[in-house]
């Protein structure tokens, strides 16, 4: 069995943006754009989450999935403000194959059951947003971060697979776009003690972090942001006008600064993978 | 009342409520391939082609081919020798039977059971199940006396004249499933696969019957090239079949 690599592309209005701790967003170009460049450089999946669908109860990203599902041959996944089953219901419809539901079903977790009953279990990734408490501990948080739900993530994430879930991503909001490398307790834990395939997400810098998650944590894929969109940004020509609708572009007119991440590409991310023995599709 | 189309239809993608069929409908057109997503009868028995995809559970999935009374329809044309494409569910529907949340009847096009995967394999670490991800498709090891002899009819590709015609061996596809199909004759197999320390069976192919357990329609470049092939089997197909007409 291969391990998967996904490029996760946080959406936010028409664009492709990057933030830390899930916040602080900035734009990085058109989602279209690296989602055809990922695709053709051998990601084993795209992942669409419009970071602000939660906040502003939103979901502008069928449009982008449409256009992106005409061209692009994996499967894709679409997150962010997914709410009911016609929400995911039209998600599919614009061309998803999988959705992913965090806040709604904290909220309400037979949604789950619901939604796994209604268009199969595969097709239903629970996503789980967590934070280390001092103590030790994790709790799950809704909303991109910004509420808490008292849940530890491991009861939530046992609960989640017994409703019916695909699989679960994992992110630790901790590490979320700092580049200091994956949190290897919160993922290990939970593809442990989950039957279901588990995504890490939340941290990759290095490539090196990649290989850890994996090796050490057994994750069954691997979520990666910042480090293919700050190696793809340089190679992918864009236009500074598309990006004046919405968004801060001074990030874009400066350049990186995010000493921690140490971009690659996809495909160097999978030879690395290869030369330390671990099967991934090249 | 048949309706009349202007122009006859490549592929039916049949409709009944699961899975996404967008991918498939994408892929077909991405090919040259006239689709429709349809529930409709004419559509289905009309088309040259029709692609039995989605993701689910198998006996949801036949109590809905049965409310939309496409059982009958789907049968006939499996057993009309015109091609018939299933996909992922699609393809474990063709089979007498399941055992997904309890035991129920398949289409029976293709004899044998739908069986779940093994979480747990003797010695290794833990296989995840549903299998979410790219694995190989490979030729069936040939059965019987060829394999104790150790020598491969390599004059004999099973893909030739497939839709599978031309990929490598071992060429990775795209699988999403917690169930795999057992034919009963080991003659239908067209392709398996290894997940964990289980080789299943990941297609099927018997008369104009097709099946594959992965997403061709998901798995890149390569996939798109099986749904080529397909496209130039089916317009073949279509060509000889007006000669015959005339």
């Amino acid at each position: 069995m291969t391990v998967r690599i996904i490029a996760r592309l946080d959406i936010k209005g028409p664009n492709l943006v990057k933030g830390i701790h899930l916040e602080g967003l900035r734009v990085l170009g058109k989602p279209e754009h690296f989602a055809r460049y990922y695709y053709e450089t051998g990601a084993d999946e795209l992942f669409y989450m419009d970071a602000v669908a939660s906040l502003y109860q939103r979901n502008s990203l069928t449009d982008i999935v449409e256009r992106t599902a005409r061209e692009i041959f994996i499967p894709l996944t679409v997150g962010g403000g997914i709410r009911s089953l016609d929400d995911i219901r039209t998600s599919l419809r614009a061309g998803a194959d999988k959705v992913a539901i965090n806040t709604a079903a904290i909220k309400r977790a037979e949604l789950i059951r619901e939604a796994s009953r209604a268009f199969g279990s595969s097709t239903i990734v629970v996503s789980i947003e967590a934070v280390r408490k001092p103590d030790g501990s994790y709790e799950a948080y809704t909303d991109c971060g910004r509420e808490r739900t008292g849940l530890d993530a491991f009861d939530w994430a046992l609960q989640a697979a017994e409703l019916g879930a695909g699989e679960l991503v994992v992110t630790s909001i901790n590490q979320e776009g700092t580049g200091k490398g994956f949190d290897l307790e919160l993922t290990g834990r939970i593809a442990e003690a989950v039957d279901i395939p588990v995504i890490a997400a939340g941290g990759a810098g290095r490539m090196q972090d990649v290989e850890k998650v994996i090796s050490e944590a057994r994750a069954d894929a691997v979520s990666v942001a910042s480090i293919i969109h700050y190696n793809s940004v340089r190679k992918i020509q864009y236009d500074g006008n598309e990006f004046e609708r919405e968004g801060n572009i001074d990030f874009l007119r400066r350049g990186i600064s995010n000493s921690h991440i140490q971009d690659a590409s996809i495909g160097q991310i999978k030879d690395y993978l290869v030369n330390s023995h671990i099967d991934c599709r090249c | 009342m048949t309706v009349t189309r202007p122009t006859k239809l490549d592929v039916a993608i049949v409709d009944y409520g699961m899975g996404n069929l967008f991918s498939v409908k994408h892929a077909s057109e991405y090919v040259g391939l006239g689709a429709r997503i349809t529930a409709e009868k004419a559509d289905i028995l009309g088309a040259s082609a029709v692609i039995l995809p989605g993701v689910g559970a198998f006996g949801d999935a036949m109590a809905a081919l049965k409310r939309l009374d496409l059982v009958g329809p789907l049968q006939e044309i499996g057993r009309s020798g015109k091609p018939l494409i299933g996909i992922c569910l699609g393809l474990q529907l063709l089979m007498t039977e399941s055992y997904e949340f309890g035991r129920h009847r398949g289409l029976d096009l293709i004899e044998g059971p739908v069986v779940r995967l093994r979480n747990a394999a003797g010695g290794h670490a833990k296989v995840k199940v549903p299998q979410v991800g790219w694995n190989r498709v490979f030729r069936p090891e040939p059965s019987g006396d060829a394999s104790q002899a150790g020598e491969l009819p390599v004059t004999d590709d099973p893909w030739r004249g497939t839709f599978m015609e031309a990929l490598p061996d071992g060429e990775y596809m795209y699988f999403v499933h917690s169930f795999y199909v057992e034919p009963r004759d080991q003659q239908v197999m067209l392709s398996t696969t290894c997940y964990g320390d289980q080789v299943f069976c990941s297609g099927i192919r018997s008369g104009g019957i097709f099946g594959t357990q992965f997403h061709p329609e998901r798995s890149g470049p390569q996939g798109l090239r099986i749904y080529k092939r397909l496209a130039n089997l089916i317009h073949t197909r279509d060509q000889g079949a007006q000669r015959s007409d005339v």
